[in-house]
């Protein structure tokens, strides 16, 4: 119920704030998608969409942070023995 | 997929399990609240492969399992009611209610479309201006600001053939419902990512010290949900009563505010029956005063069913605050199956009951 997925803003359609919508790409894959709550979008950013509309923008910076430790991880297990 | 396939990554995975294993000095009770959660857990064997050292359960994720009996009766009524369309999530279908569920209904000429948002219901409103079209409005916090919008819309494109039943739940009133049971055996918390992109996590932090429990929020991929996990065993490793945020980069401790704006704007809190559960304070939302015109109950309170029947056999609440695994239900996979189902656990996309029966005599797999 709660899944979610994360696309990329492509292209705005209206940017009219309850009736606010954009093109979002989804491995290739285009849908128009309500942008009520992410008005703040820019094309290229990345959002999460649940139920035809996007809940939430992801942060670029905190995905890089969170990959650096998971391959930090990897190269620590490697160490180990 | 960019922000998905980099947290399926097999290895990660490995060490991320070789760690918890290392950290826990005793088998600790985590509870998921998320379906979507519950799934992952058991699709990728994450819940067999550390089941040595954790102990997860599922806790009450699942939406369309808690709604109460009463909603599926009157969406049936609905549905069987001439000129009209109930649009609901695909999942509501095969949920039993009183005596039928919405695919019964259907089989007997009820009108029912699937759709995937509400706002596909609103376009179905205006495709058929002569036939009421009402949308059975449940989810949680993560769904609420699709169907507050599509309320929105429609007050202000003067719809009047549109409605919902509003069915909305809130999750932290369910956490702390489970932390009052007496047997209660919850020792730390995945908090629900995609509920607290929405709400933040501000709420958690009184409600971790009030009940002493750590919470720490998770997303749904493999990596994610080993994190979340991980660091839930750290914080119980030290005795640290706190909330974290592993899941940083969708959800801020503010949640979204225009999301929080649009719930308000058409909802107020409101106790909820749950099903399986009772009535919990402050449980779910109600329609505003102003939206009456949309709320179904008052539009066609005519066909208003009476309270609906608990269920008889089903130990869905037990399941849902973590006292059985739903194997332990005498009727999973005997007299319950998804064909034939004795409670909505078992059919509905997000129930734990069907994440076992899917994927459980799968042998242990590790994500690749
Ligand atoms: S197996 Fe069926 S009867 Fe048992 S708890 Fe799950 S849904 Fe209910």
């Amino acid at each position: 119920m709660c899944l979610g997925v994360p696309g990329r803003v492509v292209r705005w359609i209206n940017r009219e704030s309850n009736f606010a919508k954009a093109e979002v790409e989804f491995s290739g894959v285009r849908r128009e998608i309500h942008m009520a709550c992410v008005t703040d979008a820019n094309l290229g950013d990345y959002v999460i969409v649940h139920a035809g509309i996007a809940i939430c923008l992801v942060d670029e910076v905190e995905a890089e942070q969170t990959l650096a430790e998971l391959k930090s991880l990897g190269e620590n297990s490697d160490e180990t023995p | 997929m960019k922000h998905l396939d980099e947290y399926r990554d097999a290895a990660a995975s490995q060490s991320l399990i070789t760690d918890i294993r290392a950290r826990a000095t005793r088998p600790w009770v985590l509870m998921d609240v998320c379906g979507g959660q519950t799934h992952n857990l058991v699709r990728y064997g994450i819940e067999r492969e550390l089941a040595d050292c954790v102990e997860l359960i599922h806790g009450p994720g699942c939406p369309v399992c808690v709604t109460a009996t009463e909603l599926i009766d009157f969406a049936v009524a609905l549905a069987l009611r001439p000129n009209t369309i109930v649009a609901s999530f695909g999942d509501m279908l095969r949920v039993p209610g009183s005596s039928q569920s919405l695919m019964q209904a259907r089989e007997r000429g009820g009108r029912i479309q699937i759709v995937y948002s509400p706002l596909d219901a609103l376009a179905l409103a205006r495709q058929h201006p002569n036939a009421e079209i009402v949308f059975l409005a449940v989810g949680f916090e993560t769904t609420a600001p699709a169907t507050a919008l599509a309320v929105i819309q429609a007050t202000k494109l003067s719809l009047n053939n549109f409605s919902i039943v509003p069915a909305h739940v809130r999750v932290l009133p369910a956490m702390e419902t489970i932390m009052r049971m007496p047997d209660n055996r919850v020792e730390g918390f995945l908090a629900a990512g995609h509920v607290c992109c929405i709400t933040g996590f501000e709420a958690y932090q009184p409600f971790a010290s009030r009940f002493r429990v750590p919470i720490v929020i998770t997303g749904f991929e493999p990596i994610d949900l080993l994190r979340g996990i991980l660091k839930t065993v750290e914080l119980l490793e030290t005795g640290q009563a706190i909330v974290k945020n592993q899941y940083s980069r969708t959800v801020q401790r503010q949640g979204n505010l225009a999301a929080q704006s649009i719930i308000d704007q058409v909802y107020e809190v409101d106790d909820r029956d749950w099903r399986g559960f009772g009535t919990i304070s402050g449980g779910g939302y109600r329609l505003r005063a102003e939206y009456s015109l949309m709320n179904a109950r008052q539009k066609f309170a005519d066909v208003l069913p009476p309270k609906g029947r608990g269920d008889v056999d089903c130990r869905g609440a037990d399941v849902m605050s973590g006292k059985i695994k739903p194997k332990q239900c005498p009727a999973f996979a005997t007299t319950c199956t998804p064909q034939s189902p004795l409670g909505a656990p078992m059919v509905s996309s997000e129930g734990a009951c069907a994440a076992y029966y899917r994927f459980e005599p799968l042998p242990i797999k590790v994500p690749s």
